[in-house]
């Protein structure tokens, strides 16, 4: 009954758009400062002109190596980034700058699950104050009610209503994970981003937070933006995989597409380099081995951000940025001489 | 079959706690053999880089209370500090996880690379930088000469990496624990870290452990694999039949929750409920009974032993011992 009741209360009626989020030639630059005076002297370019529509209802799977601005791109798109250019629209409306009260009702609709659920919660406060925090400060509930509230979205992910006296400390991994997802959940958002929201959990704890993930979803009809390096989660979880690198997006297309016709030649070794846990798969399996390492994103390579490394780069790709070009249904990559489908 | 090259036999390892004592292995025993590439997988605490540990010697502040570890005739559990120093790095060679914090910041790599000659062989340090280059190279360092000069720092966390298994591999060890070798490197350095080693299997003939909770890594990677869960071993057996045969539920539950990348179709994960015991409160009988989904009432109460189930396999599971067949929804 509880639950149900919590349905109603969680899910807001709004009309479904064709794009929750709509991202436009999206850059984000942090500057690098140098010397006795601090001066700039060059930028990261952590995210570097990225589009992504993310429709109501869907999981967008972002993946990529440890510095292709998977995570930036995440936290620009709810606004705890300072976008450099570009725009990003939300339902419809221009929300790259919007501020004040503007950018407070906004944060009742966007939420964050973090990586790390030992640095993402406070350990001086009781679970119950970390999940209230968002209803107090949105000012959704008060007294008896918000109690109500805490204790009903412990029971949502999956805990004890009468853990919200103890404290972060007193529980394991997967459960601060929990808990991390009942306070995204306090605020009734519609568009969560999940940033490696299981890389630090056991494995035998992940399956439990990917399903609890899955389940909110279907419940509260969110979206998700799931940032993981982990593709076999991704590609479980996701409708949509966009692959990232340099901070370009280099492939989009549906999950199913992507890992048995990858375009991208950065798609396909990334592919290849994920082990499958069955050694009659691994005996079998090619691997597209890649050499050296990821370029710096200060001094990004010209044309293609990945053509130092790519095995099939030729000079062309040395003089012009390849655009992100349709190739089929929902298929997008950023290749001039692409795999073969 | 020839001798085992390294032999375990019933170790116990425990850590002194303020809320007691942690069996943090517990009468754990395996063989090695020349020249293969055993795993060892687990979640966090299982014990599984405690075993390794162990070996070397490095498991303080634990201490190692029963037990034997045989190479090459004697124990190392009773050898002294001296002779455990020579094993060290010229027989048995470690890597580990993290290759920022295994590399010493203020010495070139070059010179951290060639250590185990000097030490151990006794060679001058321009032999050793030598062989030091020559190694870096082989381990797929470009310009090699130049990059030895080079300080950690400027090198990338898979070039680390690659510069650790270089200074491991310098006095040719017979035996190369890695534990965790790629877990902090991304998925494409991480194949080009797994590539090596596998060369390195090969072309040196060093026997491998290879720890890790990665089962797509091991399925890749090792002839032979052992699990543990609390900190002993439930499950051992040659890699292809354990993954498709698993005999203990650990094992199998394990393998159920995991997405394959290559999945056809959309199925919920089966994920295994509960959660990974505390080692200062351990269940009674089988520690993992409280989440297994086979149990029967004698698992909360004794212990079962490692035992052969089926032809090529061991588990220590009552259920599976007793000719049950692990199946399920």
């Amino acid at each position: 009954m509880a639950e149900v009741a919590t349905a109603k209360r969680l899910t807001r009626a709004w009309t479904v758009n064709d794009s929750l989020v709509s991202v436009t030639d999206l850059k984000v630059w942090f500057p690098v400062a140098s010397g006795v005076m601090q001066r700039t002297v060059g930028h990261v370019h952590a995210v570097d002109g990225v589009d992504l529509e993310i429709k109501a209802g869907e999981t967008v799977g972002l993946v990529g190596e440890s510095g292709c601005g998977k995570s930036t791109l995440g936290r620009t798109i709810i606004r705890l980034i300072e976008p450099t250019a570009g725009s990003i629209t939300f339902k419809g409306d221009d929300i790259t700058h919007v501020r004040g009260g503007r950018q407070r009702a906004l944060r009742r609709e966007m939420a964050m699950i973090f990586q790390d659920p030992y640095a993402s919660l406070d350990p001086r406060q009781t679970v119950g104050d970390i999940i209230g925090e968002p209803i107090d400060v949105h000012r959704l509930a008060r007294g008896k009610e918000r109690q109500d509230r805490i204790r009903e979205l412990l029971r949502v992910v999956g805990m004890n209503p009468r853990y919200a006296d103890r404290y972060p400390h007193e529980f394991s991994g997967g459960q601060r994970q929990r808990i991390g997802i009942a306070r995204a959940l306090a605020v009734e958002p519609t568009f969560i981003v999940c940033d490696e929201p299981i890389s630090a959990l056991d494995v035998s704890i992940q399956a439990q937070i990917i399903n609890l993930l899955e389940n909110l979803q279907s419940k509260f009809k969110l979206t998700y933006l799931f940032i993981a390096h982990d593709l076999s989660v991704v590609k479980h979880i996701s409708n949509r995989i966009a692959v990232m690198y340099l901070g370009k997006m280099m492939e989009v297309a549906p999950a199913g597409q992507l890992y048995k016709t990858p375009r991208h030649p950065y798609t396909g070794s990334l592919l290849s380099a994920i082990p499958i846990p069955d050694p009659a798969v691994e005996l079998r399996r090619e691997r597209i081995l890649l050499k050296g390492d990821v370029a710096s994103p200060v001094n990004p390579p010209s044309g293609c951000r990945f053509r130092t490394r790519c095995p099939r780069a030729r000079e062309h790709c040395a003089e012009e940025v390849p655009p992100l070009e349709s190739f089929g249904q929902e298929h997008l990559a950023a290749c001039f001489y692409p795999l073969e489908a | 079959m020839s001798e085992p090259l390294l032999e375990v036999q019933d170790l116990h390892t425990v850590f002194s706690t303020k809320e007691g004592q942690v069996k943090a292995v517990d009468g754990v025993s395996f063989e090695l053999n020349a020249g293969e590439t055993l795993g060892i997988v687990g979640e966090s605490g299982c014990g599984k880089s405690m075993t390794a540990l162990s070996i070397m010697r490095l498991q303080r502040p634990g201490r190692i209370v029963g037990g034997k570890v045989m190479f090459k005739g004697q124990d190392l559990t009773r050898v002294s500090e001296y002779e455990m120093r020579e094993i060290r790095g010229r027989e048995i060679a470690m890597i580990f996880q993290d290759p920022m914090t295994s590399l010493n910041p203020v010495y070139r790599v070059g010179w951290q690379v060639g250590e185990p000659t000097r030490l151990h062989n006794g060679w001058d340090a321009r032999k050793a930088f030598s062989s030091a280059v020559s190694m870096l190279g082989r381990v797929g360092i470009p310009s090699a000469a130049s990059r030895a000069r080079d300080y950690p720092h400027q090198f990338s966390g898979g070039m680390r990496q690659r510069a650790m298994i270089a200074m491991g591999l310098t006095t040719t060890p017979h035996v190369l624990i890695a534990d965790e070798p790629t877990t902090a490197l991304d998925v494409t350095i991480q194949a080009q870290i797994l590539d090596l080693l596998r060369d390195v299997n090969r072309e040196f003939g060093t026997a491998t452990i290879l720890i890790t909770h990665n089962l797509g890594v091991v399925a890749g990677m090792c002839q032979r694999l052992i699990v543990m869960y609390a900190g002993k071993i439930v499950e051992a057996g040659p890699t292809a039949d354990v993954f498709a045969h698993p005999k203990h539920p650990y094992t199998w539950s394990l393998l159920r929750s995991i997405p394959r990348l290559d999945a056809e179709t959309h199925e919920p994960l089966k994920p295994i409920e509960g959660l990974p015991p505390n080692l200062v409160d351990l269940p009674s009988g089988c520690a993992f009974h409280p989440r297994c989904a086979f149990r029967v009432e004698k698992c909360s109460r004794d212990v079962p032993a490692l035992l052969r189930v089926g032809d090529t396999q061991q588990a220590a599971c009552w259920v599976t011992q007793s000719g049950t067949e692990l199946k399920g929804g």
